[in-house]
């Protein structure tokens, strides 16, 4: 067993883990943070895809103690409150999901991308999310989600992003 | 009164129609999930499973022994050590004489394919059970492979089930003559062929196997600690499941709860009774313990089922100007080494579909069934009926060559105007309603048809690098599965029915539970949408309650682009009782008669007065029951089942612009539009977004996917680094056109549209490829279309080499040994 100490979603966490878990494993399995999902074993489909430090990373892909002493947000760190993240706005304003199980890696994804990139074209839209799979939007929807977060958030901070003030499209049910 | 949600009064809008945003999105987009996997109850096991590395092989010696001796294990078995395992059903026995192989859930004597379960073992952690598994000392005794079909159906071939004696699953015909809807395809070949002014095309296609590869690999939770065992499980068929298990594994079906929780996709790969499901149970029982197993990516793409996987022998007959004559199809349908639950229906769907939009005067269809040491194949997205679409919009464009015809001209030339509908076609159903020139008319404008051509002609004349491709699929298909009394002739073991009820509580909500359990449709909306209109209620007020067999106990899931068809219906006529028992009611409560009290957005008032009272008041005087009618009971709910009399038949008209590089053999869609018809539209969002999943499926199987096996049957394929999911920048955008002729026969007017898109979209794509290359000498190249086959196929071209698949003659009719075992007339054997 090996000491690990990290933040997740704003709480600190300390625990001793095997060397061999992976971020993903502990996060679902030690903090019950199953928002975040696996969906392969190869570190393609990014379903898994959490930030960590601010980056984005396949959590299947790091080592839980890779993660010691780091700061990681996971899908369900986004909101502020009762406050969408726009990006989490933007999928459900643009139906940019259907089942549901890739969207909070594509969410992740997309804000990492957004953070590099405040204004992207299409074409760099579909390459920044290569490394994430959906099997049933067929991604026309995500890259108007996207395009249209990108949209809002302009102007701007990525970090004040979160607390935009609440309008029509933020309103779910 | 103050506090119900009675707002009636402020709903006359329609919501059928509108783009709500969907319900579902609030716990999705944020994490709030409840996958199946998500879930832990106390004192948890976890299972992992020993898999077969043979694909063929008989098991000479298994001891799990080691693995009980290690860390946190809890138990371990063998297939011999679940004397209680049933066979796994199939639920589509497609003639009398079908062979089916018992399966079993952990394999016991010998395993036929590469990725069967051979044992069992239960750990405190997953981690502590995968280690366990290379504790388990087990010896084969590997045997001779089958793989391909012919050689399977050859004689002398390796049995893949040697009880069954023969490879051949079963063989079902339909022959026009013989049922009586059109003539002799043999002897309209055969006149064909004397005939100076017909011309006869023959091809041979391979439709490759597929994978579903939903996003989230399946995984079973199963409690055994009370009365009724609940199971979760990812899957599309709670109900089904239910049934199934309790016919095959002597579980009473009372005892047995099952809630299909969120479910990451499905695309029919979670049509399906599993072996893991039934193991995780027999394991609960076993221990008394909830038990949990969730499968990689990697057991999910070598063990969960595959799709397609046909050889198809086509032969068309026309005559010089274009009109056809015959149409005779072979087919040979891999089974892989078992029979899914619905598998060996799959490809017979295709009998209904090969004929299409087009006016056949002679037609028939032979499938022959093939067992092979593969992973079993079953439905997937459009199952049969994509398969059909191909060979029948390929061969429409390879007609249209012989002919020295334009392609859409050809399909014009034979499609049924709109004028002729009802029309009932040469394999025996009857087309309600469509219109192809309105949706082809669409299409051609939105794709600019003209400038493509004019486009594609230059870059032809000036021996452009790259070629640019036209492709058209001009197609329909059979949805809202199933009118049960078909399903009965076709030997289906169940109805093709959905349910549907209503509970009007007291304050005004309005609960909705239905059968057509949704794993990404956005039913919840959809629903809602419908009830909002038919009630009057809000569009807030309606929740909607689906895949728990508890709340709602009747059902037949999801799939076929049934579930707005059939389920939608269903909530169409539970409304309508609803409204019919609170007219009694507000007749009472108004004093007036019943006849003269009319409902409409919500309120029941007196004919020629200003006397109303909205749906909720009349629930509120239901629930408080002070004063109603003698004999009526206390309550406005109601239910409701709709058994569909037809299918409904969306169509549409997809052309694809294809870039081919033929120095490379890179190919790149430049342009795709699709016009579609899918009847009334309750959510255009939605509808849309159906639309475009469906499309980077079909073109996915055009370009991308396919499964693969090495000689000696190991799944070559077995994870996303081999098995090719397209990503978002391997897609273009899509343009999306509609037309609208109602279903007539559904309360919505609705056709569906869940598999459109797949179905649509694989021949447009490949007839592009090809038409960029014909001028080359390109007469096919075999799907995925990747840039190494399209370059072989242009550089054999160039060489003067065919490039055809398989350039065996195919006699009109079944090939002698390999596919006859004869016609059946009216339909199956």
């Amino acid at each position: 067993m090996t000491a690990l100490s990290v933040k997740v979603d704003g709480v600190k966490y300390s625990d001793d883990v095997e060397p061999r878990m992976l971020l993903v494993q502990y996060l679902r399995e030690k903090l019950g943070k199953v928002g975040t999902v696996i969906g392969c074993d190869t570190s393609n489909c990014g379903a898994c895809t959490v930030h960590l430090d601010g980056k984005s990373v396949k959590s299947c892909s790091v080592l839980a103690v890779q993660a010691d002493g780091g700061e990681v947000t996971t899908v369900e760190g986004l909101a502020k409150g009762n406050e969408l993240h726009p990006v989490q706005k933007a999928f459900h304003q643009c139906h940019a999901l259907q089942c549901g199980y890739c969207t909070p890696g594509m969410i992740m994804q997309s804000i990492s991308l957004l953070s590099e990139n405040a204004n992207p074209t299409e074409h760099e839209i579909r390459e920044g999310l290569e490394g994430n799979l959906c099997r049933c939007t067929g991604y026309q929807n995500i890259v108007a989600a996207v395009q249209s977060a990108a949209g809002e958030m302009s102007g701007k901070s990525l970090a004040s992003a979160g607390a935009a003030p609440t309008d029509e499209t933020g309103t779910l049910r | 009164m103050t506090a119900t949600l009675d707002t009636a009064a402020d709903a006359p809008v329609m919501e059928v129609g509108k783009e709500r945003r969907r319900k579902e999105d609030a716990h999705l987009i944020t994490g709030r999930t409840r996958w199946t996997d998500n879930i832990v109850l106390n004192g948890m096991v976890h299972l992992a499973l020993l898999r077969s590395p043979y694909a063929h092989a008989k098991i000479s010696s298994i001891s799990v022994a080691g693995a009980l001796d290690s860390p946190g294990v809890v138990g371990a078995w063998t297939g011999a050590d679940f004397p209680e395992q049933g066979g796994l059903p199939c639920a589509w026995p497609i003639t009398p004489d079908m062979k089916s192989p018992v399966r079993l859930p952990v394999a016991v004597e010998a395993v036929k394919f590469a990725g069967e379960i051979v044992a069992v073992v239960a750990a405190r952690t997953k981690a502590e059970a995968v280690d366990a598994l290379e504790a388990i000392e087990i010896d084969y005794e590997p045997l001779e492979v089958v793989l391909d079909m012919q050689a399977a159906l050859a004689e002398g071939s390796t049995l893949v089930h040697p009880e069954l004696g023969t490879n051949q699953n079963a063989v079902w015909a339909f022959d026009s003559a013989g049922a009586g809807t059109g003539g002799d395809v043999v002897k309209a070949l055969a006149d064909a062929e004397a005939d100076p002014d017909q011309v006869v095309v023959e091809r041979v296609f391979r439709q490759q196997r597929l994978i579903p590869a939903f996003m989230e690999p399946r995984s079973t939770v199963v409690d055994p600690t009370s009365e009724q065992i609940t199971m979760w499980s990812a899957t599309q068929i709670p109900h089904v499941l239910r049934v199934l298990i309790a016919l095959s594994q002597g579980i009473p079906e009372h005892k047995l709860r099952v809630i299909a929780p969120d479910v990451g996709g499905g695309f029919g790969g979670k049509l399906q009774v599993t072996p893991e499901e039934i193991i995780t149970l027999m394991v609960a029982r076993k221990m008394n313990k909830p038990v949990k197993f969730t499968e990689t990516r990697s057991e999910s793409l070598l063990s969960a089922h595959h799709g397609r996987d046909q050889i198809q022998r086509l032969k068309i007959s026309a005559r010089k100007d274009g009109t056809i004559t015959g149409f005779d199809v072979d087919l040979l349908a891999d089974m892989g080494a078992y029979l899914g639950t619905v598998g060996p229906g799959v490809p017979i769907l295709g009998a209904f579909m090969f004929n299409a939009i087009y006016k056949i005067p002679a037609y028939r269809f032979t499938c022959t069934n093939v067992f092979t040491n593969k992973t079993l194949t079953d439905a997937y997205r459009g199952a049969g009926r994509p398969e059909a679409t191909f060979g029948v919009e390929r061969m429409m464009d390879e007609l249209a060559v012989e002919l020295g015809m334009e392609p859409m001209e050809l399909r014009k030339k034979n499609w049924i105007t709109h004028e002729e509908f009802p029309f009932t076609t040469i394999s025996g159903l009857t087309y309600d309603s469509g219109n192809y020139e309105a949706a082809t008319a669409q299409a051609m404008e939105l794709f600019d048809y003209d400038g493509m051509r004019a486009e594609q002609l230059r870059r032809r004349e000036s021996g452009d690098p790259v070629q640019l491709g036209i492709g058209i699929s001009t197609f329909t298909e059979m949805c809202g599965l199933a009118p049960s009394r078909l399903l009965g002739s076709l030997a289906y073991a169940a109805g093709g029915w959905e349910s549907a009820s209503i509970r009007m509580l007291p304050t005004g909500g309005v609960e909705v539970i239905t059968g057509a359990t949704a794993h990404g449709q956005g039913h919840e909306t959809a629903w809602s949408q419908i009830v909002a209109d038919q009630l009057g209620v809000p569009f807030e007020n309606v929740e909607v309650i689906h895949g728990d067999t508890q709340s709602s106990p009747r059902g037949m899931d999801t799939y076929g682009s049934r579930s707005l068809v059939v389920g939608g219906a269903a909530i169409v006529m539970a409304s309508q009782k609803v409204i019919a028992k609170a007219k009694i009611i507000a007749a009472h409560l108004m004093e007036a008669s019943e006849d003269d009290i009319e409902f409409a957005s919500g309120k029941f008032s007196v004919k020629g007065t200003d006397t109303s009272m909205g749906i909720g008041e009349i629930a509120w005087a239901a629930f408080a029951a002070h004063n109603l009618p003698d004999g009526v009971e206390a309550n406005l709910d109601s239910e409701a089942t709709f058994d569909p009399e037809n299918f409904s038949y969306p169509h549409g008209t997809h052309l694809c612009a294809m870039e081919v590089d033929t120095e490379t053999g890179k190919v790149e869609i430049r342009s795709y539009v699709c016009v579609d018809d899918i009847g009334v539209v309750v959510n255009p969002l939605i509808a849309d977004g159906q639309m475009h999943g469906g499309l980077a499926q079909g073109i996915a199987q055009a370009l991308f996917e396919e499964a693969q096996y090495s000689e000696d049957g190991q799944l070559t394929s077995g994870t996303f680094v081999d098995y090719l999911l397209p990503s978002a920048a391997d897609l273009p955008s899509f343009t999306l056109g509609r037309t609208v002729t109602p279903a007539t026969t559904n309360p919505l007017g609705a056709k569906g549209v869940g598999e459109a898109g797949t179905i649509a979209s694989t021949p447009a794509v490949v007839n592009a490829v090809i038409d960029a290359v014909r001028h080359l000498g390109v007469k096919d190249v075999e799907m995925p279309c990747s840039p190494q086959r399209v370059w072989r196929a242009i550089q054999d071209a160039r060489a003067g080499a065919s490039t055809a698949p398989d350039a065996a003659p195919v006699v009109a009719g079944p090939a002698e040994g390999v596919l006859s075992t004869g016609v059946a007339l009216g339909g199956s054997e």
